[in-house]
């Protein structure tokens, strides 16, 4: 009856989850570089690149649906944390050109060079060593999180207001980083990354452990997203989605909750984004606009909020069928199909993807003879419908 | 804890010229009011009166613009938040059921334990047979034992009412204030819930608010009549709805 923090949150759907991302961690990487090129089972090595970015997206998305789908926290500035993320590491790969840049400079970057500055800015210190980049990618958006939650939650602001304030936090950012003199390379943004780690960034070998490692963090972050949604403190997350008040008048504070999870779920995000950058080669400003945040919202809406392998699963369909559709002659209408289906999706599938499924799956297994009481075990049922 | 003699009262809650007002609007009214330890007290006036608002000040959700509210004669109410007087001992049904729908009847109870409420405890949370064994027995006073797996949402709405009766239960505070129990329930679910307050009664201190009279005659209490705010006639059943004014006020517009 007491199991243990681990095993109580690894259902028989979420062990699934982790074996298939595991596998497709382990096989691509493999027929990438194993198979001979042009050999039927060969993944292209642009197609590894690719699959890793939508990988990253999964792990964004399931860092929205941990604080939306189960608290209730609809954040529309989540892109925020995952360019901070982002640029933590641009900036670790930025100072490992180091000479190899167009103006050979062995300290400044590129654009500070061209800007005149005559030394690096004192916030530019220590993202020459992996690891100093690597904290700062949980650290930055982990500390924004805190601050903006620790005011916004204590004030009790909920809802729409919420939302819009997050939206506010990443177009302010936004145009921070649009800012020349802001130190992050203004419109241009991080570029023309060399290596990682000693590796270069463009190799085949490269960019198959970053697949693999994307995989590794996607898992590792759902296995988090797991324990916590079936411990305890999930039960109180969702209390606090569903009747926030109610929870407060049974003593819980509901503001450490919402605070705890809203920063762990930027830290999530940060890593999605530090994952994203050295996979696609640049980090710039865009990655702030506000409707990347909205866009990733639908993902979750999509796949199913509140479910967490909906999330991840949402994120990928959805960005295939970007790929799919912007590459082709309906490109300059992806915005409008991408608005169609959030309405569709809202209007006919309220559940997403992995929402509707498990409550056809639950109403199968109990309308059969053989139905038992575990079909509950997992005591988390979908969340209503309005925010 | 505090010697009898610093206490500025012996009762269990003090309401003392309460003033409330929403936007100009007098909803509460130089409120007074005291309740003794293990007292049950029974809440009436029509609707409006201000009867929930009262409840609100009391569990912090509304600040009063002036009045003193002490709870066990040394707390000072009015500086405190909804978490911390929940912690203190005051627990509260809502005169709309409010129970977490998604969730499950065990979960519910679950929720309402007075259990470690910090982030950490509920991370690291591991039942404890003393805790299943509490849910098992509220789930058996509440009539739901058979509905524990069922979610919260599914349950009737005299069957939500009573679950968050058995959410008190679990919570185990000192004081319960219950607003409207048996709005919506039969008469035989009414008679049920007056002998379960009676029986919690036994070890807490009440204040129910309810608008039925043969509920409030079973109950065998004293009883408050709020209107407009503030205390109109307070006594038995039968001097307060023998009491002119009272009746007036309820059959009077
Ligand atoms: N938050 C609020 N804002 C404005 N008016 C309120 C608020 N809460 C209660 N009121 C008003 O105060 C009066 C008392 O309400 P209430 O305490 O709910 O009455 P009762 O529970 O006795 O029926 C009503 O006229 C109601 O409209
Ligand atoms: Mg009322």
């Amino acid at each position: 009856m007491t199991p243990h923090i681990l095993t109580r949150s690894l259902d028989r759907a979420a062990t699934a989850f982790v074996l298939i991302v595991a596998a497709i961690g382990v096989l691509i990487p493999l027929s990438n570089l194993l198979l001979p090129q042009g050999s039927m089972f060969q993944v292209p090595t642009y197609l590894v690149a690719l699959w890793g970015k939508y990988v990253c997206y999964a792990i964004l998305a399931l860092s929205i649906d941990l604080i939306w789908g189960y608290c209730g926290i609809l954040s529309l500035g989540h892109g925020a944390f995952f360019a901070l993320g982002g640029y933590a590491m641009g900036m670790y790969l930025m100072r490992q050109i180091g000479s190899r840049g167009v103006y050979g400079n062995p300290i400044l970057p590129d654009f500070m060079v061209f800007l005149n500055w005559s030394k690096l800015p004192w916030y530019w210190y220590g993202f020459d060593k992996f690891w100093f980049a690597a904290l700062m990618v949980l650290l930055v958006p982990g500390l924004l999180a805190f601050c903006f939650g620790w005011l916004a939650f204590r004030s009790r602001v909920t809802g729409v207001y919420l939302s819009i304030i997050t939206q506010a936090m990443t177009y302010a950012l936004l145009l921070a980083f649009f800012r020349n003199d802001f130190g992050f390379g203004g419109n241009n943004g991080l570029t023309d990354f060399k290596d990682i780690l000693g590796f270069n960034v463009q190799a085949e070998g490269t960019r198959a452990a970053l697949f693999l490692l994307s995989c590794l963090a996607l898992i590792i972050a759902f296995l988090i997203s797991r324990a916590i949604v079936a411990s305890k403190l999930g039960k109180v997350l969702i209390a606090v989605r569903d009747a926030e008040s109610r929870t407060r008048f049974l003593g819980y504070r509901v503001e450490s909750y919402k605070l705890f999870v809203f920063t762990l779920s930027a830290c999530m995000a940060g890593v999605a984004g530090a994952l994203y950058v050295p996979q696609v080669g640049i980090i710039n400003p865009s990655e702030f606009a506000p409707a990347n945040s909205i866009e990733a919202v639908i993902w979750v809406a999509v796949g199913g909020r509140g479910t967490l392998v909906g999330a991840a699963l949402g994120a990928v369909v959805v960005n295939y069928a970007k790929t799919f559709f912007t590459s082709g002659p309906l490109a300059p209408y992806w915005l409008f199909m991408l608005g169609a289906l959030f309405i569709l999706v809202t209007l006919l599938l309220p559940k997403g993807i992995v929402g509707t499924f498990n409550s056809w799956w639950e109403k199968a297994r109990h309308s059969s003879p053989d139905a038992d009481s575990a079909a509950r075990e997992d005591g988390i049922g979908a969340p209503n419908a309005a925010e | 804890m505090n010697v009898m003699d610093t206490r500025a009262t012996s009762a269990m809650l003090y309401l003392d010229g309460v003033h409330v007002s929403f936007d100009g609007f007098h909803a509460i009214n130089n409120l007074s009011l005291a309740l003794e330890p293990g007292e049950m007290r029974a809440i009436i006036g029509p609707n409006g009166a201000g009867k929930t608002t009262m409840m609100d000040i009391i569990t912090g959700k509304t600040k009063p613009d002036e009045g003193t509210v002490l709870f066990d004669g040394t707390v000072d109410l009015t500086r405190l938040d909804e978490t911390r007087i929940a912690e203190l001992g005051i627990g509260r049904k809502f005169q709309k059921p409010t129970v977490f729908e998604s969730q499950t009847v065990q979960d519910n109870l679950l929720l309402a334990l007075n259990v470690d409420h910090s982030v950490r405890g509920t991370l690291f949370w591991r039942g404890s047979k003393a805790e299943s064994e509490r849910i098992d027995k509220v789930l058996e006073t509440i009539r739901l034992t058979d509905a524990r797996n069922r979610l919260a949402g599914s349950l009737s709405h005299g069957q939500k009412q009573w679950l968050e009766i058995g959410m008190l239960l679990a919570q185990d505070p000192k004081v319960l204030l219950v607003d409207e129990p048996v709005a919506g329930m039969t008469d035989v679910e009414t008679h049920l819930t007056a002998e379960l307050l009676k029986e919690i009664n036994r070890n807490h201190t009440i204040m129910v608010v309810e608008h039925d009279m043969t509920f409030v005659r079973e109950l065998g209490v004293k009883v408050t009549c709020l209107h407009e705010g503030s205390v109109l006639a307070e006594g038995s059943i039968d001097q307060v709805s023998s009491n002119e004014r009272v009746v007036e006020v309820y059959l009077g517009r």
